[in-house]
Formats: C-alpha cells, sequence, structure tokens
C-alpha cells in the first residue's frame, strides 16, 4: 500500500466515510453490460448452483440448478448461461469501423464490445473455471452438450484472460473497480466484501460508512456476493430445499419444490444484483478519464480479433501456454501494466501525487525560458530551448533522464541539470533536501514545428506550471519470440501441437 | 536456487570424504578454487549442450567467465558472451581486455551496444575493443559482449555461435532465454543462486508449475528441461572474511557450503583515532571491526517505512566510520589501507528507504559540529547508498544495511525473500553493521512463511524465514543495544 493510500484509508476511518483515490473514472463503463452473479455449491468444485444475469437492473434471469450434483444438470445450466452471453456478446459483432492497419492498408474493428460485470475477484475466479469446463465439451458422441455449451467457454475463457491484462475493461468486479476509486476506512481483506465496500462509499441515510459495513457483515441482512454461500444458509435453508427437490415425486410436486428453490436463491442473488448496479452507478458518477477511450479501443480490438478467429478456426484456448506464448503473454502484460500506470498518472492528479511524492515526478513553475535556444553541437544547428522549473517536489531524477510533461506529451524533455536551492553552486545532482526548493533545467525537443524558431505556445512560458514525469505512454513494439514450432532446446524444444480429441469431454472433474 | 536432488552427493557433503576434503580446502583455497575452474573448463570440451556453474558471493565468477570466454576463442569461432546490464558488460569487456593485452595478434573484442549507450571509460581504454550497435559490424571480433536486451533484438538467423557464456545467469528471466537462445549452440551458464530472484510487474500465477514458466531464472529452466547438465560449483569466496562464510553459507547456500579465500586474522580493520566518549555507534563500529558483524538495535516498534530514527542511525554510522578514519587490513594490502566513502556501502530494501538515507547523509554533511567539517562532510556525499536489486554484484569493505523487516509489522514474501538478505549480507570484504528495530526474530515467529506449496514447482532452498532467522541468530550475539 502507498503512503497516499494508507493515508487516505486513516482519513476514511477517522471521516467515517470512504475517501477518494482517483479524481477522475480510470474504467470503461459499457451502455449496456451484462452483470452476472454467480454462487456454486459448497464444498464441490465450481459446481453451479445458480446465478442472476442480465443487461436490465429491473428484469435479471435467475438461473438455477436444482442438484448441482448432477453432471449433466450442471452443462444444462451452462447452456441456459450461453442463451443469455452468447447472443449478447455476438449482439456487438455487426457495426465495424475501419482503422488503419499499415501504411495503406485497414482493418474492420467492431464498434463496441461486450462488457461482463461479477461482483468480486472470485466471481471472476468462477467464470474462469466455468470456462475452462466448457470449452472443451464435445457435441457429438459420449457426454454431448448443447452446441451453444462450448461457445460459451472460449467466451469465457476469452473474458477471464482478457481480464489479466492490465487496464483493460471488458471482465470487471466490481469491488475491485470501486476500491481503484476509493479507499474505506477498512482493510483490503474486508474491502473484498462488496456490501461493506459499497456501505464504506455511499451509506444509506442516517449511517456512517463503518455502520454501514458493519451493518453488511450479517449475511443475513446481505447474503455473500458469492460464488461461496453463507454456511448458515446452505445448513438451514439450502440442503433440505435440495433434498426435497430430490424426493418429490410427480409434476406438481417437483414444480413446487422448484419454486421453492428458486425463491431461497433469488433471496440471496438479488441483494447482491442491486449491489453490482449500484457500484455502477456510483463508478458512472466519476468523471471519465482521458485514456479510458483508447483502451477500450485495444479491447475491441482484441474482441474483433477474437471473434474472427473464432469464425475461422475456432479452437478451444490452450489448456495451458506454451513457452513461446507464455513469454509472449507475459511481455504483452507487462508492457500493458506500464501504459496502464503511466496513462493514469497522465488522467488524473492524485495518481501522479503518488510519483511526485516518490520523488519520481516533479510540479512546479517556469522561471526561465530560453525558447530560441539552438544547439549547434552536431552537423546540423537544431531547436533546443532550455526551461528552467522550479518545484518544492522531492527531485530524484537523473542528469540525462528524458521526462514528458502531463500537458505537453509529445515534447521530451531532457534533464540538463538538478539544482538546489541551499547548494546552486556545487552540483547536488538529484539529492535535493525534501524540504528545499529544486531547480531542474531542462531541455526540450519535438513538437515545436519543423523550423529553428518554435512554433507560437510550444516551448512553456515563464509562469506555466507542468508536471514532468519518466513515464512513458509511449506504444513499445512487442518482443521478437521465435515461432513456437522452434521453441529453443533452453525450454523443451517444439511442443505438440493441439488436436482436438473425444478424450477432452471425459475429464473427470468438469 | 538450489532443488534438493541435484545438491545431493555433491561437494562438499556430509560424509567423511567431504570432511577431509573441506579440511584440506581450509588449508590451501587458492588450489581449491583453481581446480574447480579447470574442471569447469575441461567440461567446456567434454561434449555437453550447457554446462552451469554456481558461484557464491565473490568467487571468481568474472574472471571464470573471461577465461572461459578466451579459452573458447582460441577455437577460432567467434563467442557471444551475454550479461544482463550494461554496467557488467562493460566490466567484463574491461577484464577481457586487460586479460588479452599481451603480445599482439590481440583478441578483437566486440561491445554490442544500445543506440543511447554512451561509451565508459573503462571501455574506451582499450585499442583492442570495437563498439558498435549492430552484430554484423563486429565480425571480426572473436569475443562480442552485450546485454541479454540487447541481444534479443538481434535478428534470429543472422548469427549462429558454437558458444555463449551467460553471466548472471540466474538474474536473467526464462523469457529472456528464450529471446537469445536462437543465437547459440551451446551455451557455459554461470551466476549465484543466492541473489535476488527475477521478478514481474504483473501477476504470473497462471504458469506456477510450468517447466517453461517465465518467472524463472534461465538455469532453473534450462536444468529443467535437460537433466544431463552438469552444475559445478565455485568453492572459495575472495570476498567474504573468513568470519562472514559459516555465516552467509549457512543462511544462505545450505547444500553447497565453501570456504573463504582468506585466513582468520588476515583481514582486520583498526581505527586511526580511539573513540573520546564511546557511545552506541563506537561500541558498533569496534563491534564489526573486531567479529565482521555487529548488530545496531533500536528500541522495539512500528514505523513507516523511512523509519527516522534507523535511517539516521544508518547515516551516523557511515559518518563515524569515516570520521574515526578506519583503516583496513587485508591480503592485498597488509599494510593497511584507508577504507575511504567508495569502499563503504549502505544497502536497503526500497528505493523510498535508500532515499531518505541519502538525505540523512546531505544533513549530516552540511550539519554542524563534529560530521560536519572537512573531508568527512565531502566524502559523506560519496558514500554508496542503493537497494539490494541494485548493489547486487557489487563489491565494498564495510556495509551497513537496513534490515528489510526493521519496523514492520508484518513480513510479506517481499521483505522475507532470502536472496534479498544474501545480497544485503555478502557485499562486505570486512565488515557487515546491521541496523534493525528490536523485535525482528518475534515478527518472524508471528508471521510464518505462508507461501503456498505449487505441484511441479521444485521446493527452493534456504526458505526465507529460516535465512533470516539464521543472520539474526548470529547477530544477537553481536548486538549493541541502544535506549
Amino acid at each position: 500500500m502507498s503512503t497516499l493510500t494508507a493515508l487516505a484509508k486513516a482519513a476514511a476511518w477517522s471521516a467515517g466515510t470512504a475517501q477518494p483515490l482517483a479524481l477522475v473514472r480510470h474504467v470503461h463503463l459499457a451502455e449496456r453490460p451484462l452483470v452476472f452473479v454467480p454462487l456454486a455449491l459448497a464444498g464441490e468444485a465450481n459446481a453451479p448452483l445458480a446465478a442472476m444475469v442480465g443487461d436490465d437492473p429491473d428484469s435479471p434471469r435467475l438461473l438455477v440448478v436444482s442438484q448441482p450434483r448432477n453432471r449433466d444438470q450442471r452443462f444444462a445450466f451452462a447452456a441456459e448461461l450461453a442463451d443469455v452471453v452468447v447472443p449478447y456478446i455476438e449482439g456487438f459483432c455487426s457495426a465495424t469501423e475501419d482503422v488503419p492497419a499499415s501504411r495503406d492498408e485497414t482493418r474492420p474493428r467492431f464498434l463496441n464490445a461486450p462488457q461482463l460485470v461479477v461482483p468480486n475477484l472470485a466471481g471472476m475466479g468462477f467464470v474462469r473455471l466455468l470456462g475452462r469446463s466448457t470449452r472443451f465439451r464435445r457435441t457429438t458422441g459420449e457426454f454431448a452438450v448443447a452446441p451453444s455449451v462450448p461457445v460459451l467457454g472460449r467466451w469465457l475463457t476469452y473474458l477471464a484472460e482478457r481480464a489479466e491484462h492490465p487496464g483493460s475493461c471488458m471482465l470487471l468486479a466490481a469491488t475491485e473497480a470501486l476500491s481503484r476509486h476509493w479507499a474505506s476506512g477498512q482493510s483490503a481483506m474486508e474491502d473484498l466484501n462488496l456490501a461493506a465496500l459499497v456501505g464504506w462509499i455511499d451509506p444509506p441515510p442516517g449511517l456512517t460508512g463503518a455502520e454501514a459495513a458493519e451493518a453488511a457483515e450479517d449475511p443475513v441482512l446481505s447474503p455473500p456476493a458469492g460464488p461461496a454461500t453463507d454456511p448458515g444458509f446452505d445448513n438451514e435453508v439450502l440442503e433440505p430445499l435440495i433434498e426435497a427437490n430430490g424426493r418429490a415425486d410427480g409434476d406438481a410436486a417437483l414444480a413446487r419444490s422448484r419454486a421453492a428453490l428458486e425463491r431461497a436463491l433469488s433471496g440471496q442473488l438479488l441483494p447482491t444484483w442491486r449491489l453490482v448496479w449500484r457500484a455502477l452507478n456510483l463508478l458512472s458518477a466519476l468523471p471519465e478519464g482521458g485514456s479510458v477511450a483508447r483502451r477500450w479501443d485495444i479491447d475491441r480490438d482484441s474482441f474483433t480479433a477474437y471473434y474472427t478467429y473464432l469464425r475461422d478456426t475456432g479452437l478451444p484456448q490452450p489448456r495451458r501456454d506454451g513457452a513461446v506464448a507464455a513469454a509472449r503473454r507475459l511481455d504483452w502484460m507487462e508492457r500493458a501494466q506500464a501504459t496502464y500506470a503511466a496513462q493514469q498518472a497522465f488522467d488524473d492528479p492524485l495518481a501522479m501525487a503518488e510519483y511526485r511524492m516518490a520523488g519520481e515526478a516533479f510540479a512546479g513553475v517556469v522561471v526561465k525560458a530560453e525558447p530560441e535556444r539552438l544547439d549547434d553541437s552536431g552537423k546540423r544547428r537544431r531547436l533546443r530551448p532550455h526551461i528552467m522549473v522550479e518545484t518544492a517536489d522531492p527531485v530524484t531524477v537523473e542528469k540525462g533522464t528524458v521526462l514528458a510533461a502531463v500537458r505537453r506529451p509529445g515534447q521530451s524533455a531532457r534533464v540538463v541539470s538538478v539544482l538546489a536551492e541551499s547548494d546552486e553552486t556545487a552540483s547536488a545532482e538529484g539529492d535535493a533536501e525534501p524540504d528545499g526548493v529544486v531547480r531542474v533545467v531542462l531541455e526540450l525537443s519535438g513538437g515545436m514545428g519543423r523550423s529553428l524558431t518554435a512554433a507560437p505556445g510550444s516551448v512553456p512560458e515563464v509562469g506555466e506550471w507542468l508536471c514532468y514525469s519518466s513515464l512513458a505512454v509511449d506504444y513499445q513494439r512487442p518482443w521478437d519470440l521465435p515461432p513456437a514450432e522452434e521453441t529453443p532446446w533452453t525450454h523443451g524444444g517444439p511442443p505438440q501441437p493441439y488436436v482436438p480429441a473425444d478424450e477432452d469431454a471425459v475429464e473427470e472433474w468438469s | 536456487m538450489t532443488s534438493i536432488s541435484d545438491a545431493a552427493g555433491t561437494w562438499p557433503g556430509t560424509d567423511e570424504l567431504a570432511a577431509a576434503r573441506l579440511a584440506k580446502a581450509r588449508a590451501d583455497p587458492p588450489r581449491l578454487a583453481a581446480d574447480a575452474a579447470d574442471r569447469v573448463i575441461a567440461d567446456l570440451t567434454a561434449g555437453h549442450r550447457a554446462v552451469v556453474v554456481d558461484s557464491p558471493p565473490g568467487a571468481g565468477k568474472s574472471a571464470l567467465v573471461v577465461r572461459a570466454a578466451r579459452t573458447l576463442a582460441r577455437a577460432g569461432e567467434p563467442v557471444m558472451v551475454v550479461a544482463q546490464t550494461n554496467e557488467q558488460a562493460d566490466d567484463l569487456v574491461d577484464r577481457l581486455a586487460a586479460a588479452s593485452s599481451g603480445p599482439p595478434p590481440q583478441l578483437l573484442i566486440g561491445r554490442l551496444s544500445a543506440q543511447d549507450y554512451v561509451v565508459s571509460e573503462r571501455v574506451g581504454r582499450h585499442s583492442s575493443v570495437m563498439v558498435d550497435t549492430d552484430a554484423a559490424a563486429l565480425g571480426g571480433c572473436l569475443v562480442i559482449v552485450g546485454t541479454a536486451a540487447k541481444w534479443a533484438t538481434v535478428k534470429s538467423g543472422a548469427w549462429l555461435f558454437p558458444w555463449a557464456v551467460v553471466d548472471e545467469a540466474y538474474q536473467m528471466r526464462s523469457d529472456m532465454l528464450l529471446r537469445i537462445a536462437g543465437h547459440f549452440d551451446r551455451a557455459l551458464f554461470v551466476g549465484d543462486p543466492g541473489q535476488l530472484d527475477p521478478f514481474s510487474t504483473v501477476e504470473s500465477d497462471r504458469w506456477t508449475g510450468l517447466t517453461w514458466d517465465p518467472m524463472q531464472s534461465a538455469v532453473e529452466v534450462l536444468l529443467r528441461h535437460n537433466d544431463d547438465i552438469p552444475v559445478h560449483r565455485l568453492p572459495v569466496s575472495w570476498r567474504l572474511p573468513s568470519h562472514a562464510v559459516p555465516v552467509v553459507a549457512e543462511a544462505f547456500y545450505p547444500f553447497s557450503s565453501f570456504v573463504a579465500g582468506t585466513r582468520p586474522g588476515e583481514r582486520r580493520l583498526s581505527f586511526a583515532t580511539s573513540a573520546f566518549r564511546a557511545g552506541p555507534l563506537d561500541d558498533a563500529l569496534e563491534l564489526a571491526a573486531e567479529t565482521g558483524w555487529a548488530l545496531y538495535e533500536l528500541p522495539p516498534g512500528f514505523t513507516v517505512r523511512t523509519d527516522a530514527e534507523a535511517v539516521g542511525a544508518c547515516a551516523a554510522l557511515a559518518a563515524r566510520l569515516l570520521e574515526r578514519g578506519c583503516v583496513a587490513h587485508s591480503e592485498l594490502s597488509p599494510a593497511g589501507q584507508r577504507v575511504g566513502p567508495d569502499r563503504i556501502a549502505i544497502g536497503t530494501a526500497h528505493r523510498d528507504q535508500a532515499r531518505a538515507v541519502r538525505s540523512a547523509l546531505a544533513a549530516l554533511a552540511s550539519a554542524p559540529g563534529l560530521t560536519g567539517q572537512g573531508r568527512t562532510g565531502a566524502d559523506l556525499a560519496r558514500v554508496t547508498v542503493d537497494t539490494a536489486n541494485r548493489l547486487q554484484g557489487r563489491e565494498f569493505d564495510v556495509v551497513i544495511v537496513l534490515h528489510p523487516l526493521s519496523g514492520r509489522r508484518d513480513a510479506t514474501a517481499f521483505h522475507l525473500e532470502a536472496g534479498r538478505l544474501c545480497v544485503l549480507a555478502s557485499r562486505h570484504r570486512h565488515a557487515c553493521i546491521v541496523v534493525a528495530r528490536a523485535g525482528i526474530p518475534e515478527l518472524l515467529d508471528a508471521y510464518p512463511s505462508t507461501e503456498p506449496v505449487h505441484l511441479n514447482v521444485p521446493a527452493k532452498f534456504p526458505d526465507g524465514w529460516e535465512a533470516n532467522q539464521a543472520v539474526l541468530a548470529h547477530l544477537a550475539e553481536r548486538r549493541v543495544v541502544v535506549r
């Protein structure tokens, strides 16, 4: 936990209500998200028990498995879920726009993409595991399932893998999204409880956040947000109902006991369903960050590419990444993480404040500017203005570091010198006293037009307030990796290519 | 790191034969080290696809890399040398060039570099070194040195070296090896298994247990796919003094103990001045001079990471050390040599702690009074202050360590990592002074390591929790309690 987050948490505790950690919203919110609240049976590996799913807060669709240990019912549940999820996803697969792919080619991109919202991280885990248990199922032969089931498995797996990409918003967990934007006065572990977290952020009238969070700990008032259910409910309500359903004889009795089961499970799901929509409303009240749309573009690109792959090839995602695939995914994720961190800081002064406190960024006023300065050390003279920025931030950047200003991202600034006020004569690089004023001289390049005179307004003027950091939001090229069939001997040599087989359908645990 | 299985049965074990060898080794470390290096060089021509050399701190790893590269180059085909950072690459080039500066024909050395690389003085002074950003331009060189990141940008298929020598291979991630493995046919991997593991900024659990998990070190992935690769161990630490070797070996290298290159008493610290009014600072310095270790223990307490008192103590110890005029006597300078600021380091776990120590040093330097005057003030700015990650591979006479667990409420995997403490506790030639708040053993007891055990993941030794306990147990007897 960073110092600022710790401070915000302490402030939330003493104020009794959550404190903002962000001034803008860093997640994309779809116009029509699909909310999915799953419940699993205790003691069984990811056995679906019930779910509430839908894109309309007022009419959730309730799915119930009356005997969760029954494998056929499990895949009937998957088929029912597929009837909701797959049409929802495919609804985005029509309208496209053309975006440049290379110098003179374009590629189509879907105008919008699906967004699945689950209550918490465990809900994401449920999505991943359900995808894992359905994507290899066969639609013919022994243990055949409905044709929509393996398609659902592929999409759920795609969404779960996408969620591992920093900055992607196609699968969101409400608790994660909320705690990125607000600090509650409770521990990170307690923040996993959606009801308590929403209580801190938006307590009902007459209660403080702390009181609302405490009330939310009662599993009768606020049933757990799943997929794990409340053990009290399991023992006292669920078990008798499932047993009664198993014993029910005749259509009428069966319908009666099923209705009772649905009522009970709906009672467990509905509070969480409402909380997820409330969380989305809370988030939508924040103004959207400047880079959110750009990240959603990447999501749409990825969605388009996967849809095309599924239509043309359609093999399920492999069980495990091969050596090359793992390295490539790690590279993607690390680049996405760096870009996401930088974009958040550029969009949000509170996120940048973390870097300023750590000395990796500084903000201050321009006290001197030489906009006409030319560098004639090389063969050609080049325009390289100098500016001096005065800041009270602790500065630890070193001479030669290339920085960029938040408001002037296209212009790079190389650090020429860092002078602490106390020792103007000595060049104490970097190690300025924390409280002293520091003057940083920067050499600018780029973004000033092509001539030897800077375009008007392209060089910061004296008196302008700027925030410089070494964070880069530039595109970085992905790594060159060998193709999978040329995996070197150090990593086990080329792997066997995946061939779908009937055995895929008989994994015992799914 | 070493797994149990491949550590068993290697030198020295617990049996009598090994004990006898150990006794003999203590008597003649240079011979022992030379034999081990000879065995490595011999294995290079024995037809193995790869050879791995584990090296404890300061065991002559770089010398071995230089020797191996020169030996392989003598066969007439160029050798690819992979370093992890530009600093390390420059060091290797410097050593290679110095070792090859005999009568002509000189061994031409290439330094493959990135666009923004600035030729350092120690590379530029050698006439036998060519620097270029393009591997093709270094065609005439018999040894080409570059960082792994740079080698990874070389077009695949452009080069196929018969041999590569990979330095600091335990710091290189498996995915980096994947990127450069296409450039060589066989390789020698040299590194220190006790140092920090590679890390990532993103969640990498999904690959846990895979033999090609990209978060492993290059050596781990190599050994998991090729079980016939010989693993050698360098048996003599030339850096660590004789009183540090047993502690470091027991805590961090439980299955591959090593001996000190110097005899007890050969390394000694003395002070040019005696303490006028002895206080805890002087007590700690005297204790460190005498036994090689000292724990400067502050009153217990939970603090923020940049604990002003602990940070101040680190700075004050460094200042006092310079002030007292510390002199190091060693096999290199039996008459003694002043321990200058360039021979002192302060190591921390976090960057903000290093920053806080630097400001504390600056404050001491500019403060009036005892430490502010003359040479000491200016010297303070030249003391190296850095994190464990950045101190890896470096060497000093005296190292002051801000204990990673000092003042903490919890012990996370980051702070417990054995490699972190190992790096901090094995950078010194003479003495190591640890600054910590009291109560770390209790903290460790309250936070036993809770990392989950995964299938198909080789067990790692030492366990960080155990290593921390071992070091603290040793320090407990060399403690200066500050009230």
